[in-house]
C-alpha cells in the first residue's frame, strides 16, 4: 500500500511538471469553457426561460459539470501517448506498484479540475452568477465536482488505454459524452424535452449532478437534498466500474 | 531439456501465439552471466515478443524462462528490480527534461529523491547528457533520446539489460556513439540480451549471436561462425550486355570457395580473402575475353544469412508484431 502511494504521487508530479510545458492542453481546458460559458449566456441565454431570474445562476452549475466530466479528457491523451511512445512498456517493466500509473494520471486532474473550477466560477461571477447558499453548502458542491471529476477521470482512462489513437479518444469522448451533457438539465430546463428525450434525461446522471450542484450553490436547505445523494451514489458507481475495467486493460495494455 | 541454473537468461520450449500468428514457436536459449547475445532477425520474426516474455510485460502461452535466476511468470515482481529495457521507441516522456525522467526512473525502482537525482545526474554525464539534461526531451535529437533512454535502463545497475533494436531509426553517426555507448556496458560485466536486424550490429555488440525466423531459433553460434556458414565475402560480376555468363564462370572457377553461379543476371562466388580479389577477377575475365560492365565486392548480409539459413530471403515478417498491435487497438 505505501509502494502504491509512494509511486502515485510519482507519477501525478510527472504529470503535473509536464502540464505547463504542453500549453495547448491548458488552453483548451479555460479558454474554450470561457467561450461556452459567453455563447451561452449572451447568444442562447435571452431565449432559454429557466424560471430562475437570472440564467447565469442556471447556467454555470450545469457548465461546470459539463466541464469537470471533460476534464478526465486529458487523462484519456495522455495514457495513449504514453502506450504508443513505449512508456507504458517502460513503466510496466519497473518494479513499481501496477494501478499507480492510473491512480497517478487520475490523481493529477484532480488538480487541473480545481483549477477549471476556479476559471469557470470567475467567469461566472463576471457574468452574474452569485451563490445563494451558505458557505459549508458551496464547498460541498465544490467537493462534489471534484469528485464526480475523478471518477471521469477512470472513464476516460478505460477510453484512453482502449483506443488506438489521441483522435478516437476525442471522438469516442464526444460521441459518448458530449450528447449526455446536452440532453440533460445542464443548459435548459427538460420540461420543453420530447416525451423519450425527457425520460432520459431524468434519469440521466448528468441531470442529477447539475441537479445537485443548484442544490447546493443555488438553492440550499442543506447538504443533504435527495440530489446530492443519487449524485454521489453515480459517481460511486461510474468509479466502481471504470477504475477496475481500467487497471485490467493497463495490465494488458502494450505498446506499437 | 531443463533451465540452466546458472545462466543470466535460460528459455526452454518458449512459445506464444497472437491469435493465428505463432510469434514464439519453443524457443530454447541459454545466455551466459556477463556475456552479450544478440538475437538476429527481420521485422516479425519474433524478436521483440521474446523481449517481451523475458521483460514480464506479455505472459508466455507455453515454455518456462528465467531471468537473473527468477522465473518470468512467478517471481515477475522481483524480476522487474533486476532488469533494463530499452527499445526502439524511446519510451522517455517528451515534455520532461532529461534529469526529471531519470529521477522519475529511478524513485520508480524505489530510490529515495536525492539518491535518484545523484544517480540521474552521473548517468547524463556518463552519456554525454549533462548539458542538454536540464532540457524538456522534445528538444533532443534521436540519438540523444536513444541514448537517454539507454540511461533510464540503467538507473538501477540492473545485472541483466535488455535492448530491443537499440539502434533502429536512427542515422549511421548516432548509431556508432551508441555502439560505443553499449560496448563500454559490456564491459562492466552486464548480461545483454541485443534485438537487431543487423548483422553489423550483432557482429560488432554481440559475443554469441541467435538467428531466429517465424518464432523459432535456426541458428546460433559466434558472428565467424555464422558468416562462415553464409560463405564469406562474396564477388558480384555485372557483365556487358551479350557476354557469355558461361565463359566468365569457368574464368572465375576455382578462385573462391565455391563454384561461380550466375543469379539475377549476376556471377557470384564467395571468396575468402578481399585482398586481391578484384585485380585477379579483372585479370581473369579479361583473359578470357569477356566483357565486365561492374565489379563488386559485398559482406554477407542478414539476407544472406537467411538466404543460407532458411533458403527463403528475410522477408519482412510484419504480421506477429502487426498482430500485437491489433491486439492492443
Amino acid at each position: 500500500m505505501r509502494r502504491l502511494a509512494t509511486d502515485t504521487l510519482i507519477i501525478a508530479e510527472r504529470n503535473l511538471v509536464r502540464l505547463p510545458r504542453a500549453p495547448d492542453l491548458l488552453l483548451a481546458f479555460t479558454v474554450q469553457p470561457i467561450m461556452f460559458v459567453l455563447l451561452f449566456r449572451y447568444v442562447f441565454g435571452g431565449a432559454i426561460h429557466t424560471g430562475y431570474r437570472n440564467y447565469a445562476d442556471f447556467l454555470i452549475p450545469g457548465i461546470i459539470v459539463q466541464n469537470i466530466a471533460f476534464g478526465g479528457f486529458v487523462t484519456a491523451l495522455g495514457l495513449n501517448e504514453d502506450v504508443h511512445k513505449g512508456l507504458i512498456d517502460r513503466f510496466r517493466s519497473l518494479p513499481m506498484a501496477r494501478p499507480a500509473v492510473l491512480a497517478g494520471r487520475t490523481l493529477a486532474d484532480i488538480v487541473t479540475n480545481l483549477l477549471s473550477v476556479a476559471v469557470l466560477l470567475v467567469a461566472g461571477l463576471i457574468i452574474g452568477f452569485s451563490f445563494k447558499t451558505t458557505v459549508p453548502e458551496a464547498l460541498a458542491g465544490v467537493g462534489l465536482l471534484i469528485l464526480f471529476g475523478y471518477a471521469f477521470s477512470w472513464f476516460f482512462a478505460f477510453v484512453g488505454l482502449l483506443v488506438s489513437s489521441p483522435e478516437s479518444a476525442n471522438s469516442v469522448g464526444f460521441i459518448a459524452v458530449f450528447p449526455l451533457t446536452f440532453v440533460s438539465s445542464a443548459f435548459v430546463p427538460i420540461q420543453t424535452f420530447p416525451t423519450v428525450l425527457r425520460d432520459f434525461a431524468d434519469v440521466n446522471p448528468f441531470t442529477i449532478m447539475v441537479n445537485a450542484m443548484r442544490h447546493l450553490w443555488e438553492h440550499g436547505h442543506g447538504i443533504s437534498g435527495a440530489n446530492v445523494w443519487q449524485a454521489l451514489l453515480w459517481t460511486a458507481v461510474i468509479f466502481a466500474v471504470f477504475a477496475p475495467v481500467a487497471v485490467a486493460r493497463y495490465r494488458r495494455a502494450t505498446g506499437g | 531439456m531443463s533451465l540452466d541454473g546458472e545462466a543470466a537468461i535460460s528459455v526452454r520450449g518458449l512459445a506464444k501465439a497472437f491469435g493465428e500468428v505463432q510469434a514464439l514457436d519453443g524457443v530454447d536459449l541459454d545466455v551466459r552471466r556477463g556475456t552479450v547475445l544478440g538475437l538476429l532477425g527481420p521485422n516479425g520474426a519474433g524478436k521483440t515478443t521474446f523481449v517481451r516474455v523475458l521483460t514480464t510485460l506479455l505472459p508466455p502461452d507455453a515454455g518456462e524462462a528465467r531471468v537473473a535466476g527468477l522465473d518470468v511468470v512467478r517471481q515477475a515482481r522481483e524480476l522487474r528490480e533486476r532488469i533494463g529495457l530499452a527499445g526502439q521507441y524511446a519510451a522517455v516522456d517528451e515534455n520532461l527534461t532529461g534529469l526529471e525522467n531519470l529521477v522519475m526512473v529511478g524513485r520508480l525502482y524505489g530510490a529515495g529523491r536525492r539518491a535518484a537525482r545523484s544517480r540521474g545526474t552521473e548517468l547524463l554525464e556518463r552519456f554525454e547528457l549533462d548539458e542538454a539534461g536540464r532540457r524538456p526531451v522534445k528538444t533532443y535529437s534521436g540519438g540523444m533520446r536513444r541514448r537517454l533512454d539507454l540511461a533510464a535502463a540503467l538507473v538501477a545497475e540492473p545485472p541483466v539489460l535488455f535492448l530491443d533494436e537499440p539502434t533502429t531509426g536512427l542515422d549511421p553517426r548516432s548509431r556508432l556513439a551508441l555502439w560505443d555507448v553499449i560496448e563500454g556496458l559490456v564491459g562492466g560485466g552486464t548480461t545483454v540480451l541485443l534485438t537487431t536486424q543487423y548483422l553489423e550490429e550483432a557482429d560488432r555488440l554481440a559475443g554469441m549471436i541467435a538467428v531466429i525466423d517465424h518464432g523459432r531459433l535456426i541458428a546460433e553460434g559466434t558472428s565467424d561462425e555464422l558468416k562462415s556458414r553464409v560463405g564469406g565475402i562474396r564477388l558480384e560480376v555485372t557483365l556487358e550486355e551479350g557476354a557469355d555468363a558461361d565463359l566468365a564462370r569457368r574464368a572465375l572457377d576455382g578462385m573462391g570457395e565455391d563454384e561461380p553461379v550466375l543469379e539475377d543476371g549476376l556471377v557470384k562466388l564467395s571468396v575468402r580473402e578481399r585482398r586481391g580479389t578484384i585485380v585477379e577477377a579483372v585479370r581473369r575475365l579479361s583473359d578470357a575475353g569477356v566483357g565486365v560492365d561492374d565489379l563488386a565486392l559485398r559482406r554477407p548480409t542478414l539476407d544472406d544469412v537467411f538466404l543460407t539459413l532458411t533458403g527463403h530471403v528475410a522477408e519482412e515478417q510484419a504480421e506477429a508484431d502487426e498482430d500485437e498491435k491489433a491486439m492492443v487497438a
